[in-house]
């Protein structure tokens, strides 16, 4: 999963200095590691430099100076591409999927992820199809035949959670809503 | 080709809406999934779209005919000669063997007794059950019971399949093996197959799936996945 992209979208919603963005990290995307600090200016310093997000002068709620940034129009831009992109249907990409529904439910609105699972689920059905071809064919050797088994039945499990996400991205929509 | 057509496909079971205006279209040749969750009206589409209900409203074709036109005797009839049943379990006739019960659809078209005998007992070798010929249902397992109902829909070699949850009374190991024989047979033998299930891995054996809910095609596009198209002919 790619925290950078998480980050952009993060700051898609207004200005952040760089511990209100972790805490929002660690708060939208509870399955994942909680980002380390050091991770967030790191990244922030990366996404500056590229010309994704800027300063946005300083913030002091009675402690000390912190700075802030905020996405420019090129950082919007690879976020948007990035929530188009579909993920390879591999197995183990449920993390990605999720931080992708999150990201696009919160700077976009439920269609968005909606968009995007839809397209996903399209992938992944046309990967499981695939795999239950090489399965079901009397020519595969057992090795190709259990390891496609192993991706499908993971694949199957994270069909059904973008089956359910899909019935329930308005929900998420609403509980993130500021 | 399109050999089976639904368009705004109406139907209700007293006061409950089955389906609300299904419109879909079946290529000839290919294995379509019929997808979506319990009570999403699937089984109600496969009894409009084979000719054994009648819809409310809407229209059902099968190539240049109006099914939803035709009488049941006529309807009886095309079902006899050009499709094919299979659902979970419970379609052979327990008192038969094996071999009696696939060569029952050609005794009813009116075949003779010996020849729909030879036929039936190819098709149990077909699929891989001939030693059971002179089994009753009773004494086979859920699996080979399920081998003999695939010999029983395919052996007058109908045009279209018309299958709801076939494996869903097996165990998966089981449901693969069925899924694997099912698909080839009907490759081979050019049969359309409407394969209805619940289950992703199951619809993972057809070309294509259509997904329904709440007595529609799903309008989000959920599970309208491009044809990677197997069936290239
Ligand atoms: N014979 C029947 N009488 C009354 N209601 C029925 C009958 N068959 C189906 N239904 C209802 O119609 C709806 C669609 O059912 P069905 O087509 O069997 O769905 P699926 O096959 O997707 O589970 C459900 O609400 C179901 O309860
Ligand atoms: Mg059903």
């Amino acid at each position: 999963m790619s925290t950078a992209h998480v980050l952009l979208g993060l700051l898609a919603g207004g200005p952040l200095h760089g511990y209100e963005l972790k805490r929002a990290h660690d708060q939208r995307l509870p399955q994942a590691k909680p980002v380390a600090f050091g991770q967030v200016y790191a990244t922030l310093g990366r996404l500056q430099r590229d010309g994704l997000v800027v300063t946005a002068g300083q913030a002091q709620e009675g402690g000390p100076e912190r700075t802030a940034f905020q996405v420019t129009d090129a950082g919007r831009q690879r976020l948007d591409e990035w929530l188009a992109e579909i993920e390879p249907p591999a197995p183990f990409v449920s993390s990605t999927l999720f931080a992708k529904v999150a990201v696009a439910v919160l700077v976009d609105g439920a269609q968005r992820a909606r968009d995007y699972l839809v397209a996903q689920r399209a992938a992944h059905m046309g990967r499981l199809r695939e795999l239950t071809a090489i399965k079901t064919d009397p020519a595969s050797p057992l090795g190709d035949v259990l390891a496609a088994d192993f991706a499908i039945l993971h694949l199957d499990a994270d069909l059904q959670w973008v089956s359910n996400t899909l019935e329930r991205v308005a929900d998420l929509h609403r509980e993130v809503q500021p | 080709m399109t050999i089976l057509r639904a368009r705004g496909v109406v139907k209700s079971y007293g006061p409950t809406p089955a389906l609300r205006g299904v419109t879909i279209d079946v290529a000839e040749g290919e294995i379509l999934a019929v997808t979506g969750p319990s009570g999403c009206g699937k089984s109600t589409l496969l009894h409009c779209l084979a000719g054994i209900l009648r819809p409310d409203a809407g229209e059902v074709s099968y190539g240049e005919h109006r099914l939803d036109t035709w009488s049941e005797r006529m309807r009886a009839r095309l079902r006899r000669t050009e499709f094919g049943v299979l659902f979970q379990f419970g379609q052979l006739v327990t008192e038969l063997t094996a071999a009696e019960n696939v060569a029952l659809p050609l005794l009813l078209a009116g075949t003779g007794r010996r020849e729909a005998r030879t036929a039936a007992v190819g098709w149990l070798d077909r699929l891989g059950v001939a030693d059971l010929a002179d089994t009753r249902p009773g004494e086979m397992s859920g699996g080979q019971q399920q081998r003999c109902a695939v010999a029983r829909a395919l052996v007058t070699e109908p045009r279209v399949l018309f299958a709801d949850e076939p494996t869903g009374a097996l165990d998966s190991r089981t449901s693969e093996q069925l899924l694997g024989e099912l698909v080839r047979v009907a490759r081979d033998q050019r049969t359309t197959v409407l394969l209805v299930t619940h289950d992703v891995q199951v619809a993972a054996y057809a070309d294509r799936e259509v997904a329904l809910r709440d007595g529609a095609v799903d309008a989000s596009g959920l599970g309208l996945t491009a044809v990677q198209g197997r069936h290239g002919r």
